[in-house]
C-alpha cells in the first residue's frame, strides 16, 4: 500500500443500540473510508458500498458566493452552470450525453461556501465520470468562449425567475440576508445573485475565477459505492495527477456579523395571506450552539406538539403554518421562524404569540420529553442519511471540508444526543435577542396594515 | 443548481427488479457510446454494465387473506411497511371531491386510544413516521421506523389503519386548513396550470378532471360520517395489500403482522367505473391571466396511455427522447439552445386508465410566443424517425439507471407497491432491461403517431395576459381562450377569522 494512503477499512457498519429505550449515544455510526492526497493537492476519499452496482462521484470546490466580488453577485452559481458546457476533450453537450448513454445522471449545487458537483452511474462508468470531472478541472478553458457564458446567463436568469421572482414569498430570503449581514459581509448577497450582476458577468470573469478557485488544491473528491479501491486509486491518479495545482486559496477573512438592533421590514407580494419572518444571526455550522439551535427549532415548530405549532395552528388557529430552522453555513448561520397568518389575522398577532413563547423558553427549561423527542428524531434521521450512496458521498465531503474528518457521523450525532433541556433554554436566551433581529412582513399588495408595524423599536 | 428537480413520471411508474439479469448482448447491440460520432480519443471506454442483485421478492398471505409482498434489505437498520387499498380520489362520490384525501389525513388525527396530539407525540418520540395518503387510485398508510422501534411503531400503525377516531373537532380544523390552502393556490402559477390542464383534458365529469383536493363546496359539506363511510368501505383486507422492505426477515415480521392485521375482516370491493376519456379533438390555447407574472407556465397536453398498455416500453423511450431527460429535445431546445427556461420536459402519467401526457416548461414572459413555437416544432419533430444515437442514449439511460431506483427501503417499498397495484409478474425485473433495449426506431415512430398529434393538443399558459396575448395570437398556432384564475380555481374561499 502506498504510504500516501491513510486508512484501509471499507464498508459501512451500523450498530443499533438497545431496543428497549433510547440511551444517549445508543446508535454508533461508522462510515469507513480511505483517504489520500495527490501531489497536486487534490484530496480524495473512497467509500465502498456494494448494495447496488452504482458509483457516485462528488467533487467539492471550496468556492461559493461568499468568494464573489461586489458587482458580480451570482457568479459562483453561474460558473457552476458553465462547468457543464464542455471542456478540452469534451465537446459542448457531450458531458450530459455521454453520461446518460451510460445510465448516469448528474447535477450540482452552489451555496455561499462551496460548489458541489456530482454524478451517479453504474459502476462500469466510473472511469467516464472521473474523466469528465478531470477534464473540466484541467481543461475547462480550452473550449470556453463568451457564447457559453451568454447561454447559461439566460438559463440562470430564468432559474432566478422560477425559484424566486415568480414564487409566492420568493423574494423574502434575499431581503432578510441583506439586513442580517452588513454590506461588507459576503452573506449579505444571495447566491442566485442580482439580475444586474448576472448581466455584467463576462468571459474574462470566467477565466479569472477558474484560475483562482478551480484548482485541485482547492477541491476534494469523494468516490462512493460499488468500487474497487485499488483500481479506483489508479484511475484517479491516471486522470487527475496531471492537473496542475494553483496558488493556495486563502480562507475568507471576515469579521463576525453581529446585530445591535431590531430591523422591521415590509414587502408587498402577489399573495393571499400575509407571512411573518423572524430572523437572528446564529453560530456557524458544527460550532457550539449550532446543534442546540437545531433542537430548539424543533421544540418550537417541529410536529404537532411543538410549542408554536400547537398554539398558533392547532389551538388558536390563527396561522396556516409555522416553521423554524437553523440554516447553517461555514462563516455564520441564521435562525428563522416563519408563520403565515390565516385570513382575518395580522402578523402582529402572530409576532406577539411567538415572542411570548420565546420568552417562556428563555425563562423555563423545556421538559425532558419534548427535548428527547427531538433528539430521537435526529438520531433516526441519521439512519436515513446512510441509505443513499450519492447522499453519503456528499455528506462525507461536507464533513471533511468542515472538520477534516469525513466520517464525522458519530460525532455529529453526539452533538444532539449529549444535549440537556437546559442547553436548549440557554441558546434561546443567548441568540434569540429582541435587540438583534430582523422582522420581515410579507403582505398582500395594498394590505400594509397587516404587517408588523415598523415604528416601534425599529430603525 | 444546474437543473430543477422536476417530477419524472418514470419514477412513479411501477417498475420492479429483484434480479436484473443483464443481457450483455443487448447492450452491445444497442451500441457502445464509445464509438459515436463526435467522441474524442481521450474518452474512456465502458466495460460491461454491472448486475443488480436484490434479495428475492417474497409473497405471503395472512390468515384473513391479506397479501404481503416483501424484499429484505439489511444494510441499514430501518423498516418500511405500507398498507395500501385500491381506492383513491376516483372513488370520491359525486359532490364529495376531496373525500379520499381528507379521510387519509384525518386517519392520523387520533387513532386507537390516543387523540391527535398524543398520537403525534408517540410516533415522533420513537423517531419513526406514519403518514396516511391518497392518490388517484389508491390510499395507504406508510410506516417508516428504525428497526429498534418497530414493535412500538407497529402498534401505532395498526391503530391508524384499523382504529382511526375521526373526531369532529379535528375535521373542523383540517377543513379550515384545506380551505385556506385552496385560497393560497391562487398565488401559485404551477398549481393553477396543473388544475387547468386536468380540467381541460378530462372535463368536470371525469374523476381525473377534478382536483383530488376537493373544492370549497365539497370541503364545506364534508362530515365525519362521510369519512367513516369511506374508511369502512375501502380500508378492508380484501381491497388492499401490504408491502415491506427493511432490515428484518420474513420469519420475524410475519407473526407480528398476523397479530396486528390477521383478524381484520372485509372482502373485496368493486373498483369504481371510470368513464372513457375523450381524446383532444382540436388545438386550443387556454390562457390563464396572472398579472405581473415573471414567467409563463406552459403545458401542452393530450390524453396519454394506461399503465398496462402494450406500448409502455416504446412510450418510455419515446418520452425520454422528447422530454424525459436532461439531453431530451425539449430541454436542449428551450434551455440550452435558446435560454428561454430553466428546464423543459415531458411525461406520461401512467394510471389504470389513460392518464395525461404533458410537455411543460416555465418560460420568461417576453419569449412566451417564441417558446411555444419551439415546443410545437419539437412535438412535430417527434413524428419523424429518431436518430440511432438518440435511440441508444435514451434506451441505455432508462435501462442502466434502473438499479438506482432500489436504494432505500422507501424506494424498494414503492417499487413493490407498483408491482402489486398493477398485478405485474415477479419477473418484471428480468424483462425490464430487455424490453427497454428491444424498443426499435419503428416502435418509437409508431407510438409517436399513435399518441402525439400536434394538431390536436390542449395548450395551457398561465402568465401575464397583457404582455403575452398579442404575441401568442400572432403565432397563429391556435385560437386563444382567456380565463381568469377565479374561473379556473373558483373564487378564493373566505374564512371567518379565528377558531
Amino acid at each position: 500500500m502506498n504510504s500516501r494512503f491513510a486508512l484501509l477499512f471499507l464498508s459501512l457498519a451500523v450498530f443499533a443500540g438497545s431496543a428497549l429505550s433510547w440511551q444517549p449515544q445508543a446508535t454508533q455510526l461508522r462510515v469507513k473510508y480511505e483517504r489520500f492526497t495527490l501531489p497536486n493537492g487534490l484530496e480524495v476519499i473512497l467509500h465502498e458500498d456494494h448494495s447496488i452496482p452504482t458509483v457516485s462521484v462528488n467533487v467539492w470546490y471550496h468556492v461559493g458566493s461568499a468568494n464573489e466580488k461586489p458587482g458580480r453577485t451570482g457568479f459562483a452559481h453561474l460558473f457552476e452552470h458553465i462547468m457543464f458546457e464542455g471542456s478540452g476533450n469534451v465537446p459542448e453537450g457531450k458531458f450530459d450525453e455521454w453520461l446518460e448513454a451510460a445510465g448516469g445522471d448528474n447535477n450540482a449545487t452552489t451555496s455561499s461556501d462551496r460548489t458541489d458537483y456530482f454524478e451517479n452511474a453504474p459502476s462500469n462508468a466510473l472511469e467516464l465520470m472521473l474523466f469528465l470531472e478531470a477534464d473540466r478541472m484541467g481543461h475547462l478553458l480550452d473550449s470556453m468562449g463568451p457564447s457559453k457564458v451568454d447561454g447559461q446567463r439566460d438559463v440562470v436568469k430564468n432559474e432566478r425567475r422560477q425559484s424566486y421572482e415568480n414564487r409566492p414569498y420568493g423574494m423574502s430570503s434575499i431581503a432578510i440576508d441583506e439586513h442580517l449581514y452588513p454590506a461588507n459581509h459576503p452573506y449579505h448577497w444571495p447566491t442566485i445573485g442580482s439580475m444586474e450582476d448576472l448581466t455584467a458577468a463576462s468571459y474574462d470573469d470566467v477565466v479569472q475565477f477558474f484560475k483562482t478557485y478551480y484548482v485541485p488544491n482547492n477541491a476534494s473528491m469523494v468516490i462512493a459505492g460499488d468500487l474497487n479501491p485499488k483500481t479506483t486509486k489508479e484511475l484517479v491518479t491516471k486522470w487527475f495527477a496531471d492537473v496542475p495545482s494553483g496558488k493556495p486559496v486563502l480562507p475568507i477573512d471576515v469579521p463576525v456579523a453581529y446585530l445591535t438592533d431590531q430591523t422591521r421590514l415590509v414587502m408587498e407580494d402577489k399573495v393571499q395571506l400575509p407571512r411573518l419572518y423572524l430572523a437572528w444571526l446564529s453560530p456557524a455550522s458544527l460550532t457550539p450552539g449550532d446543534a442546540q439551535l437545531d433542537v430548539l427549532a424543533n421544540v418550537l415548530a417541529g410536529g404537532k406538539n411543538s410549542r408554536l405549532y400547537k398554539r398558533l395552528v392547532y389551538d388558536m388557529q390563527i396561522a396556516q403554518d409555522v416553521s423554524a430552522g437553523q440554516s447553517s453555513s461555514a462563516l455564520s448561520s441564521s435562525f428563522q421562524i416563519v408563520a403565515t397568518a390565516r385570513a382575518g389575522h395580522t402578523l402582529e398577532e402572530l409576532r406577539k404569540v411567538i415572542m411570548e413563547e420565546i420568552a417562556r423558553l428563555k425563562n423555563e427549561t423545556p421538559s425532558a420529553r419534548e427535548v428527547q423527542r427531538v433528539i430521537n428524531e435526529y438520531e433516526a434521521s441519521f439512519l436515513d442519511r446512510l441509505e443513499n450512496i450519492g447522499g453519503k458521498a456528499a455528506q462525507l465531503n461536507a464533513y471533511f471540508s468542515l472538520t477534516g474528518d469525513p466520517d464525522y457521523f458519530n460525532e455529529d450525532l453526539s452533538r444532539y444526543t449529549s444535549l440537556s433541556p437546559d442547553d436548549i433554554r440557554a441558546v434561546a436566551d443567548t441568540y434569540l435577542r429582541d435587540n438583534g433581529m430582523v422582522i420581515l412582513s410579507v403582505v398582500p399588495e395594498g394590505k400594509k396594515e397587516l404587517a408588523v408595524q415598523v415604528k416601534e423599536g425599529g430603525k | 443548481m444546474k437543473r430543477p428537480m422536476t417530477m419524472s413520471a418514470r419514477r412513479n411508474v411501477a417498475l420492479q427488479a429483484v434480479l436484473l439479469i443483464v443481457a450483455l448482448l443487448g447492450f452491445a447491440s444497442a451500441g457502445s457510446y464509445a464509438y459515436q460520432k463526435g467522441d474524442t480519443p481521450k474518452q474512456p471506454k465502458l466495460g460491461p454494465p454491472p448486475v443488480l442483485k436484490l434479495a428475492p421478492i417474497q409473497h405471503f398471505t395472512l390468515s384473513n387473506g391479506l397479501s404481503v409482498t416483501m424484499i429484505e434489505k439489511h444494510e441499514v437498520p430501518l423498516v418500511q411497511i405500507e398498507l395500501i387499498v385500491r381506492a383513491g380520489s376516483v372513488a370520491d362520490p359525486s359532490g364529495k371531491s376531496g373525500l379520499s384525501s381528507v379521510t387519509a389525513s384525518m386517519m392520523e388525527e387520533g387513532a386507537g386510544s390516543r387523540n391527535s396530539l398524543e398520537f403525534a407525540d408517540a410516533i415522533d418520540y420513537l423517531g419513526a413516521s406514519i403518514s396516511a395518503y391518497s392518490t388517484t387510485h389508491s390510499s395507504g398508510v406508510i410506516l417508516h421506523t428504525p428497526l429498534s422501534k418497530l414493535d412500538s411503531a407497529l402498534v401505532l400503525f395498526g391503530d391508524v389503519v384499523l382504529r382511526p377516531q375521526f373526531p369532529a373537532a379535528e375535521l373542523e380544523r383540517d377543513r379550515k386548513e384545506r380551505l385556506t390552502s385552496l385560497a393560497q393556490r391562487h398565488d401559485q402559477p404551477p398549481a393553477i396550470a396543473s388544475v387547468l390542464t386536468s380540467k381541460v383534458l378530462y372535463g368536470d365529469h371525469h374523476p381525473y378532471g377534478i382536483p383530488s383536493s376537493g373544492n370549497e363546496q365539497s370541503l364545506r359539506a364534508m362530515s365525519v360520517e362521510d369519512l367513516r363511510a369511506f374508511h369502512q368501505s375501502y380500508f378492508r383486507p380484501g381491497n388492499g395489500y401490504v408491502v415491506i422492505s427493511g432490515d428484518i426477515t420474513s420469519a420475524e415480521i410475519l407473526p407480528k403482522l398476523e397479530r396486528l392485521l390477521g383478524h381484520w375482516q372485509g372482502g373485496a370491493v368493486a373498483p369504481p367505473s371510470i368513464p372513457k376519456a375523450e381524446q383532444v379533438q382540436s388545438r386550443q390555447i387556454y390562457l390563464a391571466d396572472k398579472p405581473g407574472a415573471a414567467q409563463s407556465e406552459i403545458r401542452i397536453g393530450r390524453i396519454g396511455a394506461q399503465r398496462l398498455t402494450e406500448d409502455f416500453f416504446p412510450l418510455l423511450v419515446f418520452n425520454t427522447i422528447l422530454g424525459g431527460a436532461f439531453t431530451s429535445r425539449l430541454n436542449q431546445n428551450l434551455r440550452e439552445e435558446h435560454g428561454y427556461s430553466y428546464g423543459a420536459g415531458s411525461y406520461f402519467d401512467f394510471r389504470p386508465t389513460p392518464g395525461p401526457f404533458i410537455a411543460y416548461a416555465a418560460v420568461q414572459t417576453n419569449v412566451t410566443d417564441k417558446a411555444l413555437i419551439e415546443f410545437m416544432k419539437e412535438l412535430k419533430g417527434m413524428l419523424a424517425p429518431v436518430s440511432d444515437e438518440e435511440l441508444t442514449r435514451a434506451k441505455n439511460n432508462l435501462a442502466l439507471s434502473y438499479p438506482r431506483d432500489f436504494q432505500s427501503v422507501a424506494e424498494i417499498s414503492g417499487q413493490l407497491a407498483g408491482l402489486a397495484m398493477y398485478g405485474l409478474p415477479d419477473d418484471f425485473f428480468n424483462t425490464y432491461i430487455q424490453k427497454v433495449l428491444s424498443v426499435t426506431k419503428e416502435d418509437v415512430r409508431r407510438v409517436a403517431s399513435k399518441y402525439l398529434d400536434p394538431e390536436k393538443v390542449a395548450i395551457i399558459i398561465v402568465g401575464d395576459r397583457t404582455l403575452i396575448e398579442q404575441g401568442l395570437a400572432a403565432t397563429k398556432i391556435a385560437p386563444i381562450k382567456v380565463l381568469t384564475v377565479d374561473e379556473i380555481l373558483g373564487p378564493a374561499p373566505v374564512l371567518d377569522g379565528g377558531k
